[in-house]
């Protein structure tokens, strides 16, 4: 095994440690492996940073969109002659108004209406937008469309959905997975079956089954969507817009509008956040109906109330699974029935179900399995992209299930998982061989490893510190009642979009000298929705380029496709991309200096040479001629696709085939303290060790593992956007109570990061963003339920389930 | 929406005279909120934030008068010692910056059943003094929360001082939420021992249409506390008297189930706090233990 190197960082009010020192050759500063600072980190600390709310355009009218109040009605008519007359509105828009025939958009499946048609699907559809002079105005107007509904039973769960006389949500559905569902009201379905699991559960010395439930979680990005659309002399449109795809945002928008993809541009406006509620459109389409009807700029901002119903959730789900062992400890087989809940419209579902089935084992190696995954269509709010989609409550199940075995064999939980644990070779689920490290046991012997924090912490000469404590500062016991519990978890999730998808991306970089020096410029379309793509892009471009300047372009669609900020997949496959036309201006001018200087030096036309700091050297370290001769007056350009290899469909019957692209695996140890009478929970630590296979930029690889496993934790504990079951209208849209972790909350989160390069990609690097966000979750549980005793099969975890209360 | 600036509390009891739909406004922890979402649009705003009276405080023989406008933090950092109840409770209000705006009169106007100070003020004994251009009056807490988010106050009446009683002896308060701040109360519980009066005082909060005393509990153990003669020998709190004091607070609770919780959580949960907050008090006012109060 190559030696790893650990780095550790801890939060929650500690200063960051330093993070893992990593060696690279390149004589260049700021290039990978080092921890080059954000460039719009002060910015975004001090408050400074432009994000698209903070738009303005001269002249500009605000949009504002009416939402359906119920879930499932039949529109009977829509009043919009109030709304007209209200003085300062410029234009009201319903379907009637739509100017093609293209009325729906959709990622995969085009089934979202723009604006309803007939029918609402669920509690805060749009059914009309204003436009008007004052953003309070164009609320009032809205507020004056009377639309008048005939409430029809609303479909809530897998049994409603898929009664015999059920309401169709779709009716005349003629999607590609319409023809391989069960029912109109799955969305889509994947079985994966590998050998023979009945046959297998013949040799279990022990069989437990379970049944597990994910609650609905949001991705509560702070910047609110929101966008400026401005109409364009030539009939186009221009939209700023936070997105986390400007390409599939310009596929899905523009035969809307009528336009040709050429006349809708677009420019990537300052993105608060994503975790992939930025994937799907929400006020795009409205903002730009309404600058071409008007002729003005619009803008349009959601407030956190609207953000609620303005973007796809996190599926919740139901998992059932059955786990068989020997005796000695070994998995005979796994079988489980994983349903999402994908609300009213297909959105992301469609792969999450691909993810869900196919990861639905977690990092072991299992020979017989036998898995379904459905999504279904129901009138709860659409689902669909959150951070590690589908494999997060996947795992959640899964190591429930893991504990559970183990606990039924006396065994350790975590020694068993080691005996179980994937490593490279193994096989998926899917046949798919595993063809880079997996160092699962690895990495749970490291948490594992990693010193414990002291017990009773709040014990101090001055009496109880009930910051420490469960409760905190709502003083709620001052050691009474409190039990600690240890937890472990580990996780596997998918790395770039899989399943025969095209997934590439595009680079232009060009290079020149300015004022005396050579620049390089990198030219791409990628989100930057907090990730850092922007601070690894350029320190890609020193590396390859050997330059010290690098000029990061505003994103937009005048470049090729970057592919989604999704999937833990930017710093791969854009990163890829930037690398990939590096090296062709390097060669281009490399074949200058050749041009120029061929004859100065043998070496010109024999060694490998490189661009280091300003100048062509080669591979023995030899400086042959400084860029800024080489170039002159001259600029390099170079725009290029760059793809990761190919993947396959999964069969649509047994599930197997090649359809992932790279796997990334990440390892929690929670420590938690538990307040057993009042049903309380204080997590104290979350230990985390991930494979990275290599850190670009160290400092922002263990933010994105803290940040990950912070958000893993949410949904553990307290993040749930409650849905009445009678009515599935939303229950707390508003941040008094949909809860999120606050840094009182913020357990130390030390991190292990270890480097064992994937050959398959660039630099050797593994996606980071989304692993973590996996195992955090049943870490946490697994901890509650030592530390009680409970069987816990629910997430998140509230008070009243810790205390037989619900 | 017209917004209304006294520069006085003459002035302000003038525009709320002129204006008896006027809101009154001065941290606008509830009432910002209430408008943002669109819940309420108030002919009248009456800015509070000019009359300096309001953010003043004095300690007196018996009691302090404290400004309806004096900030959580305030009474957080100077009041500890006199109102320690309530300075418990203003540290869980909300987070560091509304605490620097919000104050006590903010949750008496609002009188919602989740207002962090109602049970401090309940358990220490409180007056709400209001004052129309009719003329003032004091209004004692008990007879102050009259429904679910009302309260005595009349049309042209406001907010000025709150009378509280000077803690004679240890006071506690306790909340539940599901988050270790920043939280709205599941339900919260405040005690206070008044060894002057021999007597025990309870409130609860966010878990009755109102915030509430347990008087069941409160007679019972002051009953208990008497006939055992435990206010002067001092003696540890039999867990039976504990146990069935908890009982009693649970019983005072007439909960809803709602998106923060399970009513039958809440009763437990007061159950919890009553008994916890009784041991904590007490070994205080036993004065055996080295500090029973929490620290933050």
């Amino acid at each position: 095994m190559p030696s790893p190197t650990p780095g550790f960082a801890r939060a929650g009010g500690a200063p960051i440690g330093t993070p893992s020192k990593i060696t690279q050759g390149s004589q260049t500063r700021g290039g990978i492996g080092e921890s080059t600072l954000r460039p719009d980190g002060t910015l975004k600390v001090t408050g400074e940073f432009a994000y698209s709310s903070d738009m303005w355009h001269e002249d500009m009218l605000w949009g504002q969109i009416l939402r359906s109040t119920v879930a499932h009605a039949e529109i009977v008519s829509i009043d919009t002659s109030e709304a007209l007359k209200t003085p300062g509105v410029y234009a009201v828009m319903t379907y009637d108004d739509l100017p093609t025939d293209v009325k729906n958009y959709g990622l995969e499946i085009q089934d979202t209406p723009v604006l309803a048609h007939g029918k609402v699907r669920h509690h805060g559809e749009p059914v009309a937008i204003v436009a008007a002079d004052h953003p309070e105005t164009a609320r009032r107007a809205a507020a004056r469309i009377r639309v008048e509904y005939r409430e029809l039973p609303v479909i809530t769960d897998e049994a409603s959905a898929t009664a015999p006389d059920a309401i169709l949500v779709h009716d005349n559905r003629t999607d590609h997975h319409i023809g391989h569902v069960p029912h109109p009201n799955i969305v889509h379905r994947q079985p994966i079956i590998r050998g023979d699991a009945a046959e297998a559960a013949k040799r279990a010395d022990v069989i437990v089954r379970g049944e597990y439930h994910f609650g609905m979680q949001d991705q509560a990005f702070l910047g609110p969507e929101s966008g400026l659309a401005v109409p364009e002399e030539d009939g186009g449109v221009h939209l700023y817009i936070a997105t986390q795809w400007l390409h599939s945002d310009l596929r899905q928008i523009a035969p809307v509008l009528g336009l040709p993809e050429e006349k809708v541009r677009m420019t990537l406006a300052g993105v608060g956040g994503a975790f992939g509620g930025r994937e799907d459109l929400s006020m795009q389409i409205h903002a730009c109906l309404l600058a071409l009807r008007t002729g003005k700029p619009v803008k349009i901002v959601y407030n956190r109330f609207e953000s609620f119903f303005g973007h796809v959730h996190r599926h919740p789900a139901r998992l059932f699974y059955e786990h068989g062992a020997t005796r000695e400890g070994k998995l005979t087989h796994v079988k489980c029935r994983i349903v999402l809940d994908g609300g009213a419209y297909a959105s992301a579902s469609p792969a999450v179900v691909g993810n869900a089935s196919s990861l639905g084992v977690g990092p072991y190696n299992v020979d017989d399995v036998e898995i379904e995954a459905i999504a279904l269509y129901t009138n709860n709010p659409p689902c669909g992209a959150m951070r590690g989609f589908g494999a997060v409550q996947a795992c959640f199940a899964y190591e429930a299930q893991m504990d559970k075995v183990a606990k039924e064999l006396g065994l350790d939980p975590v020694e068993f998982r080691q005996l179980n644990a994937m490593e490279q070779g193994t096989l998926m689920p899917t046949g798919q061989p595993v063809d880079s490290p997996a160092p699962v046991a690895e990495l749970l012997r490291r948490v594992k490893a990693m010193p414990m924090p002291p017990e009773r912490q709040w014990e101090s000469s001055e009496g109880a510190d009930v910051r420490q404590l469960p409760g905190g500062l709502s003083n709620t016991t001052h050691g009474e009642g409190v039990v600690r519990g240890v937890g472990y978890a580990v996780g596997i999730k998918n790395v770039g979009f899989s399943e025969g998808f095209d997934d590439y991306s595009t680079a232009k970089v060009r290079m020149e000298v300015v004022g005396g020096e050579p620049v390089a410029t990198v030219h791409t379309a990628m989100a930057e929705v907090g990730q850092g793509g922007v601070t690894v892009h350029a320190q890609i471009a020193r590396t390859e380029l050997g330059v010290a300047q690098v000029t990061i372009h505003p994103a937009n669609t005048e470049v090729g496709s970057a592919g989604s900020t999704s999937a833990s997949r930017q710093t791969y496959v854009t990163g890829g991309a930037v690398k990939n036309s590096c090296e062709l201006v390097r060669e281009k001018v490399l074949d200058i200096g050749r041009r120029k200087f061929g004859t100065y030096h043998p070496a010109w036309a024999t060694a490998e040479l490189l661009l280091e700091g300003g100048k062509v050297v080669t591979d023995g370290g030899e400086v042959l001629a400084d860029l800024v001769d080489v170039l002159e007056d001259e600029a390099v350009e170079v725009e290029a696709e760059w793809r990761h290899r190919p993947t396959v469909p999964f069969d649509l019957r047994t599930g197997q085939g090649d359809g992932h692209v790279q796997y990334s695996f990440a390892a929690h140890r929670a420590v938690v303290e538990v307040d057993t009478e009042l049903g309380l929970v204080k997590v104290i630590e979350l230990a985390c060790a991930q494979d990275v296979g290599k850190a670009l930029n160290p400092l922002s690889v263990v933010g994105q593992i803290q940040g990950g496993t912070l958000q893993g934790m949410g949904i553990a504990v307290m993040e749930e956007i409650m849905v009445d079951p009678k009515t599935a209208k939303v229950r707390n849209p508003s941040f008094t109570d949909y809860l999120l972790p606050t840094i009182l909350d913020t357990p130390i989160i030390p991190v292990d990061v270890l480097e064992l390069a994937d050959d398959h990609a660039p630099y050797g690097l593994r996606g980071v963003g989304e692993a973590p966000t996996l195992s955090s979750t049943p870490a946490v549980l697994a901890a509650i339920r030592n530390a009680t005793g409970l069987e816990l099969n629910r997430t998140p975890v509230r008070p009243e389930h810790l205390t037989g209360q619900a | 929406m017209d917004f209304l600036r006294p520069a006085s509390w003459e002035e302000a009891l003038a525009a709320k005279a002129e204006h008896p739909t006027a809101v009154p406004i001065a941290g606008g922890t509830d009432v910002m909120v209430e408008i943002n979402f669109d819940h309420r649009r108030p002919e009248y705003l009456l800015d509070l934030n000019r009359v300096g009276d309001l953010y003043e405080w004095e300690v007196g023989e018996d009691s302090v008068r404290l400004g309806a406008s004096v900030p959580y933090t305030t009474i957080m950092e100077r009041l500890r010692a006199e109102l320690p109840g309530l300075a418990l409770a203003s540290h869980t209000v909300a987070s560091p910056q509304i605490r620097n705006r919000g104050g006590v009169g903010g949750n008496l106007g609002t009188a919602s059943p989740a207002g962090d100070a109602h049970p401090a003020l309940l358990a220490a004994g409180a007056e709400v003094e209001v004052e129309s251009v009719r003329g003032s009056r004091r209004i004692p807490i008990d007879a102050f929360y009259t429904g679910v988010k009302r309260n005595a106050l009349a049309a042209d009446e406001l907010i000025k001082w709150v009378h509280i009683d000077r803690a004679d002896g240890p006071q506690q308060f306790s909340k539940v939420g599901t988050r270790n701040a920043m939280v709205i109360a599941v339900c919260a519980f405040g005690l206070a021992l008044h060894p002057s009066t021999r007597t025990v005082r309870t409130g609860i909060g966010s878990a009755a249409p109102t915030p509430v005393r347990a008087k069941a509990a409160e007679e019972f153990l002051n009953a208990a506390l008497e006939e055992g003669g435990f206010w002067d020998n001092g003696k540890i709190i039999t867990p039976s008297v504990a146990k069935r004091f908890a009982e009693l607070c649970s019983g005072a609770c007439n909960p809803i189930d709602d998106v923060r919780g399970t009513a039958s959580y809440r009763r437990h949960a007061v159950g919890v706090m009553a008994r916890r907050t009784l041991t904590w008090t007490w070994e205080s006012y036993r004065g055996t233990a080295a500090r029973s109060e929490g620290v933050a």
